[in-house]
């Protein structure tokens, strides 16, 4: 093939280019995020899950409830251990968490996830910010 | 060498088609385990055996679940119906002075916005004539008083409301339990088919994002978003915490609310005993508001 | 087949790249409305569907005009049409690849588009339009490439084939009838509500569809080496005359329903089409050019001596496309939203960014039918030679 040297050239540059991210963000990994627990978080000691499942699927249990909520108009979750809360992300979770930039955001931004829940939901149902 | 290779290609898009197979398969479960009643929910692993901590939630108190089973339930104080209805009794309500304070405190709890671009407005309950109201009931000579009279319309909740036939992916449902027309926001793509559908114009659209217009925002209610359809919601939340819908509250009497089918409720007893009007009735869209005149 | 769409003269690629120009900026146009909201446009909560949705409806008929080519040569042999069936399909195609497109740009939340297919709703007619539009697209790119590929090789097109080509006949009258039922069945909608919806839909689809298709004909035939044929067009122009003919006369049908039975909510909407309704009436002038488009096209049409010219039947399809447009584009859509269920009058015109981003969808859809008729015409140049 007379292409040959051109054909090579570019599959090298096309590897280069696709592999990017990799050899340019070697050794620069931004360092595991920390969360701040508000005083009323510590106190509370659990979650509505256990937090490994927290961390995995909050997505999944805040779809659960949307849809108890609105298409079944059912508003309490009782938990494993019995507790209740109301189904509700800014009165509930964010009640607790209410410091959404030290805790919920410090994640989502380290995952680079922009959940558009905030633009409905309220974030700071303290009145904080 | 054609035939290996078209040989070849079809071998690799089935075995493509196979392992795609199983992950949609089971992004469509997780889809329907989303769908189902709580009941499925008992699978995660019930764990914590946390001390009986400080309430979490204001609402859930003096409640208690069986320990070990996860599941959702109603609240305790939760109002139920086959089918939620209104009375108006517009003799109560003569000036829109009277009206005022009914409109504004629904639009203030559900964060209605109010934007000053006609073409965009968002209204959930509002007032209008009585020609306006009763499209078809209009006579050329009619009782100066009630053509005068202001009349307040809202969303209907229809028993058989064609805006719940017409969107395509039952965003906007007829909820099973109560009978209210509810808006999913979550689920809604905006298509404004709904909008067409209501004979009663009873819904609104986001045209704009309306968290500028709002002027005192309820911290305990969601705003919308732009791109989604809203409407009155019987004041779904405040039904299940045991309050009345909050015009029904301000209107000091002047509105009933309660169950359609339920012969003792003050709802059938004021059908029983006054004449009533609806709007559009001979559409056959069922209407549950109904109007003394 | 997609590498003769690559070999064009100076005037081909110039054209591509102008319309590339148009489909940037109306895209720049389309990522303000996503950011802001259909609030750019002219819409508003009286009428609620606008400029997009009317164009949409326009092109599901143009899409299913398609049918009066495929219809005559595959179920009644009128070999004339073999010639030219494959512009009809690839014209169909882009056409519902417009359609698409126009839901797309309407849709409040286009993100949420999956929620259609995830969340299947029977009851929702626009849930069944979303099934016939995608398939009349699927249906019309495997039978028109296939066809297209078979002749490039002079070969007879699959025997499979034949049940898709047969099934696309009905299928284009469902996209147009469900596109109807879209309106036809809303209950508070009294301009929509009548059983001849449907009908004048489909008449005014087969005008207008036939019409553009004799238009792109007679440009063919200009521009490049391949004649679709004077027969064809001759025939076609026929069609067209009727279609035409028909749909005014279902229009002078729902006049006299509403005129002779005196109903005011009936008269209401046509009043304020044509003669304005308490001194709102921005379509007046509009609606009348529409049915003097669409009445010369129907003399030029008729009259044989006229129609067998070229020239003055290519005006008459230009006034039948016009003409059509008008009605079932500005007058369909702001007649039956005006006045609203209140009896209220909120007039709609639609702003520049919305004509922006429609001619956006236009060009998208040019572009798609002059690269898939390079193809067609580059391989009917191929097999003649």
């Amino acid at each position: 093939m007379s292409d040959k040297k051109l054909i090579i050239a570019g599959l090298v540059i096309f590897c280069v280019l696709f592999t990017f991210p990799l050899w340019f963000n070697m050794g620069k990994a931004a360092p595991q995020p920390k969360l701040e627990l508000t005083e009323k978080a510590k106190a509370a000691k659990t979650c509505v899950l256990p937090l490994e499942e927290m961390r995995g699927s909050h997505m999944q249990l805040l779809d659960l409830w949307r849809h108890s909520v609105v298409r079944n108009a059912e508003r309490v979750y009782v938990a494993a251990d019995g507790k209740t809360y109301t189904m509700s992300l800014s009165n509930t979770c964010l009640d607790c968490h209410s410091n959404k930039a030290e805790f919920c955001d410090r994640c989502h931004n380290y995952a680079s996830v922009s959940p558009y829940c905030w633009d409905c939901h309220i974030d700071n149902p303290k009145g904080e910010n | 060498m054609e035939d290996s290779r078209r040989t070849f290609l079809k071998i690799a898009g089935i075995s493509a088609m196979g392992l795609g197979a199983n992950p949609i398969l089971s992004a469509f479960a997780t889809d329907e385990h989303t769908e189902a009643p709580a009941e499925e929910q008992a699978q995660t692993p019930a764990e914590a055996h946390a001390e009986a901590g400080a309430e979490q939630a204001p609402a859930a108190a003096g409640e208690h679940g069986e320990a070990g089973r996860v599941h959702v339930q109603r609240g305790s104080d939760a109002l139920t119906a086959k089918q939620w209805a209104m009375v108006i009794d517009t003799r109560k309500l003569q000036t829109k002075d009277d009206m005022e304070p009914l409109i504004a405190v629904c639009h203030k709890i559900h964060n209605v916005p109010k934007l000053q671009n006609k073409h965009h407005e968002i209204k959930w309950i509002w007032e209008t004539e009585y020609q306006h109201a009763f499209t078809d009931k209009m006579n050329q000579f009619l009782n100066q008083e009630v053509q005068h009279r202001p009349f307040l319309v809202l969303c209907n909740h229809c028993e058989n409301p064609p805006c719940v036939r017409a969107c395509p992916t039952k965003a906007t449902f007829k909820r099973e339990s109560d009978g209210i027309v509810m808006m999913d926001f979550h689920r809604c793509i905006g298509c404004r088919f709904c909008m067409a559908a209501c004979p009663f114009g009873s819904r609104s659209f986001n045209f704009r994002d309306p968290r500028p217009f709002i002027k005192e925002q309820n911290k305990q209610f969601p705003t919308r978003t732009r791109g989604v359809v809203e409407k009155c919601n019987f004041c779904a939340e405040r039904l299940a915490v045991g309050q009345m819908p909050a015009c029904v509250e301000a209107s000091k009497g002047a509105i009933a609310f309660g169950d359609l089918y339920d012969p003792e409720s003050e709802v059938r007893q004021l059908l029983k005993t006054n004449y009533t009007i609806r709007r559009k009735q001979v559409l056959g869209t069922e209407p549950s508001v109904y109007y003394i005149v | 087949m997609l590498e003769l769409t690559l070999k064009g003269g100076k005037s081909y690629w110039g054209w591509l790249v102008v319309l590339l120009a148009v489909i940037g900026g109306a895209f720049g146009l389309y990522i303000w409305q996503i950011k802001f909201g259909l609030g750019i446009t002219g819409m508003s909560r009286d009428v609620s569907w606008g400029f997009y949705i009317a164009n949409f409806t326009y092109l599901v008929g143009v899409a299913a005009g398609g049918v009066m080519v495929v219809l005559p040569y595959y179920l009644h042999d009128y070999k004339a049409y073999g010639r030219i069936t494959i512009l009809g399909e690839f014209l169909a195609i882009a056409a519902v690849v417009m359609c698409l497109l126009f839901i797309l740009v309407d849709l409040g939340q286009p993100m949420r588009l999956f929620n259609v297919p995830l969340y299947p709703t029977p009851n929702s007619v626009l849930f069944w339009d979303m099934i016939v539009l995608n398939g009349y697209l699927f249906l019309n790119l495997v039978i028109g490439w296939n066809v297209l590929e078979s002749e490039r090789n002079n070969a007879h097109y699959q025997g499979w084939l034949k049940p898709f080509i047969y099934i696309s006949i009905p299928w284009a009258i469902s996209i147009h009838t469900v596109t109807a039922y879209l309106y036809c069945g809303l209950p508070g909608r009294g301009f929509w509500l009548t059983a001849i919806l449907a009908p004048r839909f489909l008449s005014s689809a087969f005008a207008a569809g036939p019409a553009l298709l004799i238009l792109l004909c007679l440009f063919i035939r200009k521009v490049t080496r391949f004649d679709p044929g004077r027969k064809q067009i001759q025939a076609l122009a026929k069609t067209v005359a009727y279609a035409i003919s028909v749909n005014v006369f279902f229009m002078i049908c729902e006049v006299f329903v509403a005129f002779y039975s005196n109903i005011p909510a009936h008269m209401d909407h046509i009043k304020y089409l044509f003669v304005g309704l308490h001194g709102h009436g921005v379509l007046v002038p509009w609606m009348w050019a529409s049915v003097g488009l669409m009445v010369i096209g129907i003399i030029l049409l008729v009259n044989p001596g006229s129609r067998k010219n070229e020239s003055v039947l290519a005006v008459a399809c230009l006034a039948v496309v016009i003409g059509t447009w008008i009605d079932k584009g500005l007058g369909m859509i702001s007649g039956g939203f005006v006045p609203n269920p209140l009896h209220e009058i909120t007039e709609y015109v639609p702003t520049v960014p919305e004509i922006g981003i429609t001619l956006g969808v236009y060009a998208i859809g040019a572009l798609v039918l002059t690269i898939l008729y390079k193809m067609v015409v580059s391989v009917k140049e191929e097999v003649r030679a």
